[in-house]
């Protein structure tokens, strides 16, 4: 039962509020790194103290005001929303300790505007789980768009402006798509609450169903890199590694994921889908980015690039899962939001501590680098056999559901794709692992990692991702969660 | 009701105490503010308010009427007002001679007077009144910069007073076809007459007119040169309120005296004001571009903005109704700000060059802050309050069933984005040439904070829009506006 709770709405203020301290404690860079690191724990103490009512059914929300005549600013813990805030906040926290170790270690400019950004990014972030209607979800996702665009142009280089200049111009399309999508779906149904199993009817005539949809996806589909929408983030990736890592792997991209999930189970209701067969569209352009994207990203040797390539890839296996409407096959969406989440965050650690350390980002200079940094490189190769969906990682458990959806959904063609990209999955990365542990190189001989604050939070979620292959409940019972939230979706039983 | 008056008693004091001119001009608008404020609480508890000039009834003698529209347009142009002219004798000083401030003050207030005029007579004729008074002190503030001012004003003038000839010529037709000036009795007499080809020649003329007055795309061309070329402190006085009270008047003519079905029936007129808002929308934002002053380009961009208030009324509905007038507030108060921070600039580093503003970010972070803060709203980032006019607008166009003007909306925020973005990287990555902005430092307090009053406002008006349009605006639109 829904309840009034202040408990949302403080997770959202206090990374938000958080900025006004950093900006003012910017001479003191030791200050200024503790209150993002307060505000961090902070957050992740108040979204997991809401996860045992919510599992209990007990959900927390809370109306803020009308912000326009019958629509309220509502934000609400709904599972899915608390799982997502759930990934966010943990890794923000992570990405904070990590962050300080970048920086300084690069001596990056202009740090305070880094963690005020950082710092909204994450509020909007937050904010954007535990809307409870499109209007709300609308206004994170922009003020998320404007908040990272400082983020993406941090080098002020001409290439980093350019790239901020594409970042934008696409993520701005996207808002607006979805801010026609919003006002449209309001005129037809009049009401924007998000509410399992859609607000839509399916009076709706044909024309306006497939157009909506469409719409819809442009919206979200942008962040979420769906390829013909997904050019913007291998340029984005200018920015410093703890944004590509998080915003990148898990905030800005996973937001628009979400804004997938919430608009097939939340305002189109997967049976509407269903009967219109609307999802087809969908799940065919998942599934020619789920592959093509793993190609593009075998011909990179940039390594962030590569892994960029392997994001856009990744987040089209949510996509389609969450296209194909099955519940099995949400199951596995839902938990690939978690596990490409940890996994892709430990490899972009990854490439941002060899970065610091030894000033290389080349596939092809990798060679050796696992002798003198077999910490680094064995979190490296942890995400690695994950992402190919190898167990006991929990890459391996997502994609089994998701494999199980198909099959379920009755459509095995879709399962020649998840096949062939685990393939190239394997191609792209093992070879990394391989360079880095069996080519010796003089130039490392001996053991010298990038500073604690880096090896520590990677060599964390590195041993995540492997904790939660193997029992997927601990520590934060997300498998129960993402349970629920299939079920709750699709209607029926897990 | 009598306060407001009572304003334009004290606008006349303000003309003969030149030393105290700023003291008056303040002190009166801030009590024209308070008035307004008044009427609008009392309109909205015990509905409309009419007052009769020197005890004549309606149909001879000339009537002040206020509804809610009326009043809440009256708050939101005294307060703007108000709050820009704070700081305007800072920036006079600094583009004037000494002793150019003088008629300054007391322009104001006749400028001031003629505006507040204009919203709320409840009589044809007297609005041309007020609108004469109005854009006569405009021409001549624009066109107290000097040089090409002077040029700029003259053209304002002459295309002014044209459409001001224009309105006054529809309204002589009315008078002549129904024997009445006064809006709610020509209101009540023209739908009998409203198949005759003098009517359709008076809408026709008064749209013409007013569109002239509010610089409706294509009837645009005096704005540019007089935003750029006026003293800044002018410029952020009538950009934000002039052409806003004119549309408030285009408004008021389709809302109180033409009868609603005409508009949309017998003259293609609402159809004529989408397409023009569309493409004023579109125009304004790539000559906007293509500026290299800033003030220029805030000009082109008033253009376009205005467009979204014309198209809001074009579409004939009120959700878009509700979204242009929300507009008329939201642009007011973010193109204060911006042309406010323009004046800041132009006084600290001399200069309104869009490529000599690069390293200012650095050196003025407060003022650029706010600008910014101005240029998001413009690009309609919510919660800001430039979002959601656009997302009434938006509305009323899908009620329209009009996809092209939602497209076109859409759209334009994109548009806007590019110029404004343009200005950014330059304020903040651009790389100064031969270290030009060295010395530069921020304004004043006296500049930055009322700079820094309308950005917060911005934000704060995007939060609290849903108490301004359900408390206010329904109350104005809602029972009039049913097509």
């Amino acid at each position: 039962m829904p309840y009034t709770s202040w408990i949302p709405f403080a997770a959202v203020a206090v990374p938000f509020l958080v900025t006004v301290p950093i900006v003012l404690s910017s001479r003191r860079p030791n200050l200024r790194e503790t209150w993002t690191i307060a505000a961090a724990f902070a957050t992740v103490g108040l979204v997991v103290s809401m996860l045992p009512g919510v599992l209990d059914g007990n959900i927390p929300e809370l109306k803020l005001f009308q912000i326009s005549p019958a629509i309220p600013f509502t934000l609400r813990a709904d599972p899915l929303g608390l799982f997502f805030a759930l990934i966010s906040s943990s890794l923000w926290l992570l990405t904070s300790f990590y962050s300080i170790g970048y920086m300084r270690g690069h001596h990056e400019h202009k740090q305070t505007r880094y963690y005020a950004s950082f710092a909204i990014t994450m509020a909007a972030a937050v904010g954007l789980a535990f809307s409870a209607n499109l209007l709300t979800f609308l206004i994170f996702f922009e003020i998320m768009t404007f908040a990272t665009y400082p983020l993406v142009i941090h080098r002020e280089t001409p290439e980093a402006i350019a790239g901020g200049r594409k970042y934008l111009a696409y993520t701005m399309v996207g808002g607006l798509a979805l801010l026609g999508a919003t006002a449209w779906t309001y005129s037809l149904v009049g009401t924007l609450d998000f509410r399992p199993g859609g607000i839509l009817t399916l009076d709706i005539p044909a024309a306006q169903h497939w157009g909506l949809f469409l719409l819809f996806c442009l919206g979200v589909g942008v962040k979420a890199g769906v390829m013909p929408f997904h050019s913007w983030l291998p340029t984005a990736m200018v920015a410093p590694t703890p944004v590509s890592a998080l915003l990148h792997a898990v905030a800005v991209v996973k937001a628009g994921v979400f804004g997938f999930l919430r608009v097939i189970g939340f305002v189109f209701g997967t049976s509407v889908l269903l009967d219109s067969g609307a999802w087809q569209v969908l799940a065919i352009l998942a599934s020619i980015t789920i592959v093509v994207g793993s190609l593009l990203a075998l011909g990179q040797d940039h390594l962030k690039r590569r892994l960029a390539y392997s994001t856009i890839s990744h987040l089209s296996y949510i996509v389609l899962g969450a296209a194909l409407l099955g519940t099995t096959a949400w199951m596995g969406a839902v938990l690939h939001l978690a596990a490409h989440a940890i996994m892709k965050i430990t490899l972009f650690f990854c490439a941002g501590a060899i970065n610091v350390k030894t000033h290389r980002t080349l596939v092809s200079e990798m060679d050796g680098v696992g002798r003198q940094m077999p910490i680094t490189m064995g979190a490296f190769a942890l995400a690695s056999i994950g992402m190919a969906g190898l167990p006991p990682i929990i890459g391996f458990t997502s994609k089994w559901h998701l494999a199980l959806g198909v099959t379920e959904a009755g459509y095995p063609i879709f399962m020649a794709f998840l096949l062939i990209s685990g393939l190239l999955n394997m191609a792209y990365l093992f070879p990394i692992v391989y360079r880095a542990f069996m080519i010796r190189s003089p130039h490392f001989t001996r053991f010298d990692e990038a500073s604690w604050f880096m090896v520590i939070p990677l060599a964390l979620t590195g041993i995540f991702s492997l904790v939660l292959g193997i029992v997927p409940n601990v520590p934060l019972q997300l498998f129960r969660l993402a349970a629920t939230i299939a079920a709750s979706v699709t209607g029926g039983g897990g | 009701m009598v306060p407001l008056l009572g304003a334009f008693l004290a606008s006349v004091l303000g003309w003969y105490r030149a030393k105290l001119a700023y003291t008056v001009t303040l002190a009166s608008v801030g009590f024209s503010l308070a008035a307004s404020v008044t009427v609008l609480v009392d309109v909205l508890r015990n509905g409309d308010v009419q007052y009769r000039l020197g005890g004549w009834a309606p149909p001879i003698g000339i009537e002040v009427a206020i509804d809610p529209l009326s009043a809440f347009v009256a708050v939101v142009v005294t307060a703007v007002a108000l709050i820009v002219l704070v700081p305007s004798r800072q920036l006079m000083a600094n583009e004037l001679p000494a002793g150019g401030g003088g008629p300054y003050a007391s322009v104001v207030l006749l400028l001031m007077a003629g505006l507040t005029g204009i919203i709320i007579t409840g009589d044809l004729f007297n609005l041309f009144v007020f609108l004469e008074i109005a854009s006569l002190a405009a021409y001549a503030l624009v066109a107290v910069g000097g040089g090409k001012a002077t040029v700029s004003g003259f053209r304002y003038l002459i295309l002014g007073t044209i459409g001001g000839s224009f309105y006054l010529l529809g309204v002589g037709l009315i008078y002549f076809m129904t024997g009445t000036l006064n809006m709610a009795d020509a209101a009540r007499l023209l739908p009998e007459v409203q198949n005759t080809t003098t009517i359709v020649a008076a809408v026709v003329l008064i749209t013409t007119g007013l569109g002239l007055k509010m610089a409706l795309f294509p009837l645009h061309q005096w704005l540019p040169d007089a935003y750029a070329y006026a003293p800044s402190a002018v410029s952020a006085l009538i950009a934000p309120i002039v052409t806003k009270v004119y549309a408030y008047a285009l408004i008021r003519m389709y809302l109180s005296v033409f009868p609603p079905s005409y508009i949309t029936d017998v003259l293609p007129i609402s159809t004529v004001l989408v397409i023009l808002g569309m493409t004023g929308i579109v125009f304004g934002s790539v000559m906007a571009f293509a500026q290299q002053d800033i003030r220029r380009m805030l000009a082109y961009s008033s253009i376009s903005q205005l467009a979204f208030i014309a198209l809001g009324i074009g579409l004939a509905n009120s959700l878009a109704l509700i979204g242009a007038v929300l507009h008329i507030m939201n642009h007011a108060v973010m193109k204060a700000c911006l042309f406010l921070a323009v004046g800041s600039i132009r006084r600290q580093a001399g200069t309104a060059s869009i490529p000599q503003l690069a390293g200012l970010g650095r050196r003025m972070p407060l003022t650029m802050g706010a600008f910014t803060v101005g240029a998001l709203s413009m690009i309609g980032v919510p919660p800001s309050s430039g979002f959601f006019s656009k997302w009434y607008l938006i509305q009323g166009g899908i009620d329209a069933s009009n996809w092209a003007a939602v497209a076109v909306i859409l759209i334009s925020s994109l548009l806007t984005a590019v110029y404004f973005f343009k200005v950014l990287e330059k304020i903040y990555f651009g790389i100064p040439e031969h270290s030009q902005n060295e010395a530069v430092n921020e304004a004043p307090a006296i500049l930055v904070i009322p700079t820094w009053v309308f950005a917060i406002a911005m934000v704060a008006l995007g939060v609290v829009n849903a108490f301004v349009v359900s408390g206010i605006l329904d109350k104005a639109i809602g029972p009039n506006w049913g097509i």
